[in-house]
């Protein structure tokens, strides 16, 4: 096993450029790391991320949005006091994600390049349409995070390319709400997470964002949903919400749970979340 | 297997050992400086049981590869407070033992950092620690116990 500590991003970005395809990019290691003993280490090549801390590490907050660098933590997340009014679910999602010994390692950009259908990190970002700043040698792209996933654990991410930074726009959100279904309350990867934001316009009816984890093979929005919502639709039952979200989602079967309990539970919540 | 050399800080001692390349901390602290308080459990990241402190943060070190701790500082169960052992103890939260040394730790990090133990649902910010034993409600009165006696030393110490 081979092991590159690049000095800053432009090191580790030529480092990338020279050889994309055999680097696993490694920042905490919270999902790269699970049961790590077991798993095949010859010819892996780590490129270490952890070393571009003073350069990737900070949150920064203006009046148009919030940036998180690409090593920014959960457990930092959870400890700026800044964000706790402007972006309350980061907190929310952070919490739960896992306990302080997966928060004071895990990556909100970690949680995005992995891909996993179960993060939660992603679907609070995917609610307040963050976007994801790409970086490689020949510069700097930016995606929406709702276009980033193009199938289980496949992203729009090029190999030679590292995420940089994650922007939160920030805007008027009346209605700001994450829930997690899991085996138990804390320390529990999602049966399903979903999270349900409003955005408020003086000048244009409400806009609605419906993102769900662990539900599809990725990180999904409801759009069929967000658009009923925006458009003054009220429902009367969570089967109403369910007929809808089947033109959204495709629920998945897997370890962790059923479809057909993915579908039944993500109405549900949705429903007793809009009647209050 | 390719060899690399990490020098960091155990327990306020500086420390250098050549390892495996591919070692995770947990190995580098039990198998090549001996000290076999932090204890490996599931290995995934789940129960706590090999939490140590780095940079003075609650961290499993199953999922920490030991090539990051190069020039940092770790904490160990074995740095522990003999007065907070005693304090644990005598509140029933080590039963067999295998998770006491992540529990630990995190009551270390929490006498360590006042504001977040003020913050934090105990029950829950515990989470991160499970015990086979099923003996929470010891565990939980041991970790009150400990800070409530560092509360008192605070406020003696304090400014008057």
């Amino acid at each position: 096993m081979n092991i590159l500590q690049p000095r800053d991003l432009k090191e580790a970005l030529d480092m990338l450029a020279a050889d994309a395809e055999s680097m696993t990019p490694i920042a905490g290691g919270t999902d790269l790391m699970v049961s790590w003993p077991h798993k095949p280490h010859d010819g892996l090549c780590l490129l270490d991320l952890s070393s571009l801390k003073e350069e990737l590490g900070s949150i920064v907050v203006t009046d148009d949005y919030v940036e998180l660098g690409a090593l920014v933590t959960y457990w930092e997340v959870i400890r700026d006091e800044r964000l706790a009014d402007l972006l309350p679910l980061l907190r929310e999602a952070a919490s739960q994600v896992g306990a302080i010994q997966i928060q004071t390692r895990g990556t909100w950009a970690g949680n995005i390049a992995h891909g996993s259908p179960g993060a939660d990190g992603v679907t609070v970002l995917m609610a307040y349409d963050a976007e994801v700043v790409l970086a490689s040698a020949a510069g700097d792209v930016v995606t929406p995070l709702d276009s980033y996933y193009t199938g289980y654990k496949l992203t729009v991410r090029r190999p030679d390319q590292l995420i940089r930074a994650i922007r939160i726009p920030l805007r008027s959100r009346g209605v700001q709400w994450f829930h997690k279904v899991g085996a138990r309350t804390a320390q529990a990867i999602s049966k399903v997470g979903v999270a349900m934001v409003r955005e408020d316009s003086s000048d244009a009816p409400a806009a609605w964002r419906v993102t769900a984890n662990s539900v599809m093979p990725y990180v999904c929005r409801g759009r069929n949903l967000e658009q009923e919502l925006a458009s003054g639709r009220i429902f009367s039952s969570p089967e109403e919400i369910r007929r809808v979200l089947d033109a959204d989602v495709a629920p998945i079967d897997d370890i962790r749970s059923t479809a057909e309990y993915r579908a039944t539970v993500l109405s549900r919540l949705i429903y007793m979340q809009l009647a209050g | 297997m390719d060899k690399i050399e990490v020098t960091f800080t155990l327990n306020e001692v500086e420390v250098t050992r050549s390892i495996a390349a591919d070692s995770r901390l947990l190995d580098l602290l039990r198998y090549e400086c001996g000290e076999t308080g932090t204890k490996e459990g599931c290995g995934e990241g789940e129960c706590g049981a090999c939490c140590v402190l780095l940079d003075g943060l609650p961290v499993n070190s199953c999922l920490v590869p030991a090539f990051q701790v190069c020039g940092r500082s770790v904490h160990t169960a074995e740095s522990a407070r003999p007065t907070d052992l005693e304090k644990l103890n005598a509140s029933g939260t080590a039963q067999c033992g295998a998770c006491s040394p992540g529990v630990v730790m995190v009551t270390r990090f929490l006498t360590q950092n006042p504001d977040v133990a003020r913050d934090v649902d105990l029950r829950q910010f515990m989470s991160g620690n499970l015990c086979r034993c099923t003996g929470y409600d010891g565990i939980l009165e041991g970790v009150k116990s400990v800070l409530g006696d560092h509360e008192r030393i605070d406020s003696d110490e304090g400014p008057a």
